[in-house]
């Protein structure tokens, strides 16, 4: 069995994760944060600890700047919803998952203004970025990377486009937080919205924001309101970080899952654990490019995610994955992976991509076992 | 712990959380106990350290710009 469909969550999970889930349950899983006795505070400490680990993992300064969520999906509609009223502008791309593209389509039949810049090598998307701007753009929201094809959008230069303007700047981490070294400050991030469950190796049921210190949160209407273990003498929702946006019991149990996970590729070094996962799609690649009748869609920077697309030119996409799956117990995923907007920018649209995503527990000998059954397909089929 | 010691009140759990974390990490003795009736109504935790710390722990609290409540002193 070979699973080569990371981007979509990673598997399998570091043998960790599961322990201090475990560890959790049987040992910890009070209320944290609510009622103040000993396993209450234990159990706090555990998802303090997890806050820590991700602030020091973003170069973030203050972990409780970290608000975590259910996901990057309920991270990104936190501050799309929250933020962004009819009349204001927002930036974004063509390569966007529909966690950006559908909260914004929704909104702009309220009135948001949108501006899509289709994707195109940096300088020049840098260039159409800055032109895009207007005197009401309050938000530019950009992928990290993408889960299509691994483009890995210049931030550093959009954050500082932003930051020249006065417009507060946010990133979909979901495909790199924990794949790519980011530093909040450096690459001139604002907000950052992550997902636990892929290169994290944290559980599903896990992500949040990344709020830097000088960004001026209460500008975000909290879309949740309740309990929060603090200030329970008021009917009115606290206004400081974490607890406005983290009503309701957290997700202890993933959030200790987390953390171990975290922990596990803070140990493995980030930037080697990229080095290594992109020697595998470049392995692959390299076959890709050269085999006739095969279409391979390369992202339009230099540096990427270890994610590939690519169609066999006779074969639909869905019939390859499944072919992989039932014939060799290969896991890849093939269609729209969520994103019509990036499917529709690299000339994938409708019929989509079959996608290959490596995490660190793939092998060269994997890439070996995909590259011949994609050539016994291009054979057979 | 006989000396003498004061709790430290914060806004919210988070926050007491990171203070006694930060404190650890400087080797100071604290512990997170439930908020004494008398100091407030609200049902969570403050952070109860030694007077002859205050100092050190101060400058963690000015370093780190922790918003807190109030310092109160420590009765059994």
């Amino acid at each position: 069995m070979i699973y080569v469909d990371n981007a979509a969550t990673s598997f399998p999970k570091p043998g960790e994760v599961g322990r201090a889930m475990l560890d959790y349950l049987e040992n910890k899983s009070a209320n944290p944060g609510r009622s103040a006795h000993r396993l209450s505070i234990e159990a706090g400490r555990a998802i303090y600890r997890t806050r820590e680990n991700l602030a020091r993992l973003l170069d973030l300064k203050d972990p409780l700047r970290i608000v975590f969520c259910l996901n990057a999906t309920e991270a990104l509609n936190l501050v799309i919803r929250g933020f962004l009223e009819p009349g204001m502008h927002v930036i974004t791309s063509s390569m966007e998952h529909n966690s950006v593209m559908r909260p914004l389509r929704n909104l702009e039949k309220k009135g948001v203004e949108i501006t899509v810049i289709r994707d195109k090598e940096d300088e020049l998307f840098i260039n159409d970025l800055e032109k895009s701007i207007k005197k009401n753009t309050a938000l530019i929201l950009l992928n990290h990377a993408s889960n299509v094809n691994g483009r890995i959008f210049p931030i550093k230069s959009a954050g500082k486009i932003a930051e020249k303007n006065g417009i507060l700047f946010m990133i979909d981490a979901a495909q790199s937080a924990g794949c790519i070294p980011i530093d909040m400050y450096e690459d001139n991030i604002n907000i950052l919205a992550f997902t636990g469950h892929k290169s994290l190796y944290g559980p599903q049921g896990t992500g949040g924001l990344a709020i830097r210190d000088d960004v001026d949160f209460t500008r975000i209407k909290t879309l949740k309101t309740g309990g929060t273990g603090s200030k329970s003498e008021k009917e009115e929702q606290p206004t400081f970080l974490p607890d406005m946006f983290e009503s309701g019991t957290p997700n202890g149990v993933g959030l200790s899952g987390l953390n171990a996970g975290i922990e596990f590729i803070t140990a493995r070094k980030i930037n080697e654990i990229h080095d290594f996962e992109i020697s595998l799609a470049h392995e692959l690649k390299s076959y890709l490019k050269k085999s006739a009748g095969i279409t391979i869609y390369e992202p339009l920077s230099e540096d990427s995610t270890a994610t590939v697309s690519f169609n066999i030119d006779r074969l639909p996409s869905s019939k390859v994955a499944m072919i992989l799956d039932e014939k060799y117990e290969i896991m890849t995923r093939a269609g729209l992976h969520c994103a019509p907007s990036a499917h529709k920018s690299i000339g994938s649209f409708p019929s989509g991509t079959v996608r290959i995503s490596f995490g660190i527990f793939n092998t060269y000998e994997h890439v070996e076992k995909l590259i011949d059954a994609i050539i016994e397909i291009s054979r057979d089929f | 712990m006989k000396e003498a010691r004061s709790v430290i009140l914060f806004y919210s759990s988070s926050a007491a959380l990171k203070m006694e974390s930060l404190a650890k990490s400087e080797n100071l003795v604290v512990k997170l106990i439930p908020i004494p009736r008398d100091l407030s109504s609200d049902c969570g935790i403050c952070l109860l350290v030694l007077n002859d710390d205050m100092e050190e722990i101060k400058t963690i609290i000015d370093n780190h710009r922790i918003e807190y409540e109030g310092i109160h002193d420590y009765m059994v």
